[in-house]
């Protein structure tokens, strides 16, 4: 099977200025995933999952660890990668959805979701019907394509968002509970498109409130939770 | 944190704009101090920091406005070589004029207030040599229409035109040549929320659809996270971080930034 991440030993930290402290995310985590696999990450809330997709994408700088990526070009660690090679492979092979959209102003619906195909060099009309093809499977009305999502429900905007995060086939799609504020039949067309580019080799790693919706897409799970502390190693235990 | 040039792995193309350790002094204030940057073809960089932070200083260098005291500036383009800091006025005007535009936040800056605003295009097109009155009307016109610019006022002096109106015109005069490299210093500042909102949505299309690399200095943080691919925070001359856009907002190394992030609305 092809290799498409190898990630080893990363910890992340946030270091707050104004409070003088570093705040541990997670620490030496080490996992590797290939081309169609689909990795659920568990924990309790404040495990660092959603951070670990973060700094898997580089919105979030690690400090330290690889995130060795198997880009189509070669290999390349994400933790140290050049800005520029981080915009590429994001605009490539890297997607990454999370549950809520951001609209811009005076931006359509159906301009919104071409977008990425724009930036990937498909021509204008092109990449529009696609669009729509897309903001139809996840039940968005054809009334409201050509209107401005910014006024949208929460529900509709994530329609949107899911139309505009997987229209592309990535290499490697992260995601961050997108099933959040869906309805049943856009859920089922999020899970159907899924397991559509997983069996194209899209490798996968997610985050979800409900790891049910997806039972069926998952290979494997990482679990964040801290290994409980061992009675020998507290230092306030009197042994 | 200081700027580190980075070697892209994956990416081969050349970079189009290196500026290495720009540094200028007026007398005792270092305005800028070994200001450092690489941007690539396509690529939008903006830059933040407070007033007095030297950015609007660093951009006019880059117009080629400002001399600075050391430090070297190239552009990766045909004919174009060696340090332009090096180059004489008539050189320097000749680049500006050609291959480089700039939007001002001042438009009386860029502009000729009484002169039509076709006219304020076509001149830009008659310094770089064209003659023909049908070509300038017609690339005038053109440019008018791509900046969003509604062409039955295109007769009209900026004088005339309210503050939108006028970046328009700007940045209509800016794209007129297909420049390799867009400057622009605060284009938002100003202007009430509807019409940025406007000016913002017409530099994003331009990105889209002509790949224009772009520099962009503003105060304005929500501007500069909606443009730009990468972001440069500037404090008392120097450059204190640099990074992808959402990387320095949602995970601001330094302290100065986690401030001027935490401060925004």
């Amino acid at each position: 099977m092809t290799m498409i991440l190898d990630v080893r030993s990363l910890s992340k930290g946030f270091t707050m200025h104004h409070l003088s402290t570093t705040m541990a995310a997670f620490d030496d985590v080490s996992f590797s995933l290939h081309a169609g696999e689909f990795l659920l990450l568990k924990g309790r809330n404040g495990a660092g999952k959603s951070t670990l997709l973060r700094t898997l994408y580089r919105s979030y700088l690690a400090a330290s660890g690889q995130i060795l990526f198997h880009a189509s070009h070669g290999v390349i660690d994400l933790a140290r990668a050049a800005d520029v090679d981080v915009t590429y492979l994001r605009r490539t092979e890297i997607g990454f959805v999370t549950q809520f959209l951001t609209p811009r102003p005076r931006v359509s619906a159906e301009a919104l979701v071409a977008e990425p195909l724009r930036l990937a060099g498909i021509a204008a009309p092109d990449a529009l019907d696609q669009a729509r093809h897309w903001l139809n499977a996840f039940g968005v009305k054809p009334a409201l394509w050509p209107a401005y999502p910014t006024t949208f429900s929460g529900g509709e905007q994530q329609k949107v968002n899911l139309a505009r995060a997987l229209i592309l086939p990535q290499r490697l799609l992260l995601l961050d509970e997108p099933t959040a504020s869906l309805d049943v039949s856009a859920r089922a067309a999020l899970i159907a498109r899924l397991a559509e580019l997983k069996a194209a080799g899209t490798a996968m790693i997610g985050v979800f409130h409900h790891p049910g919706d997806v039972a069926e897409l998952i290979d494997r799970t990482l679990d964040l939770t801290p290994a409980p502390i061992q009675q020998k190693d507290r230092a306030d235990v009197v042994v | 944190m200081t700027l580190t040039l980075d070697t892209p792995q994956l990416v081969k193309t050349q970079p189009l704009l290196v500026a290495r350790n720009v540094s200028k002094s007026y007398g005792a204030v270092h305005a800028l101090r070994d200001v450092s940057a690489v941007v690539y073809p396509g690529e939008v960089l903006g830059i933040v920091g407070e007033s007095g932070s030297g950015k609007s200083t660093f951009l006019r260098c880059l117009n080629l406005e400002e001399t600075p005291d050391s430090g070297s500036y190239t552009l990766d383009l045909p004919d174009v070589q060696g340090n332009l800091f090096d180059l004489d006025r008539y050189a320097r005007r000749m680049l500006c004029a050609t291959r480089i535009g700039i939007v001002y936040q001042n438009p009386h800056l860029g502009l000729l207030m009484h002169h039509s605003s076709s006219g304020n295009v076509a001149e830009r097109l008659l310094v770089a040599g064209e003659r023909r009155f049908a070509v300038l009307r017609d690339k005038a016109s053109a440019a008018l229409d791509a900046s969003e610019f509604p062409l039955d006022r295109m007769d009209a002096p900026p004088v005339e035109l309210s503050g939108g109106m006028q970046q328009r015109v700007q940045l209509a005069k800016a794209i007129a040549l297909e420049p390799a490299l867009l400057l622009l210093d605060e284009p938002t500042t100003g202007l009430d929320v509807s019409v940025q909102a406007l000016v913002l949505d017409t530099l994003k299309r331009l990105q889209q659809d002509r790949r224009i690399t772009m520099v962009i200095v503003s105060h304005d943080l929500g501007v500069i996270r909606t443009l730009s691919d990468r972001v440069m925070v500037m404090r008392r001359g120097q450059v204190v971080e640099t990074g992808l856009a959402d990387q320095v907002f949602q995970d601001p190394q330094h302290a100065y930034t986690q401030q001027l992030v935490h401060a925004k609305l």
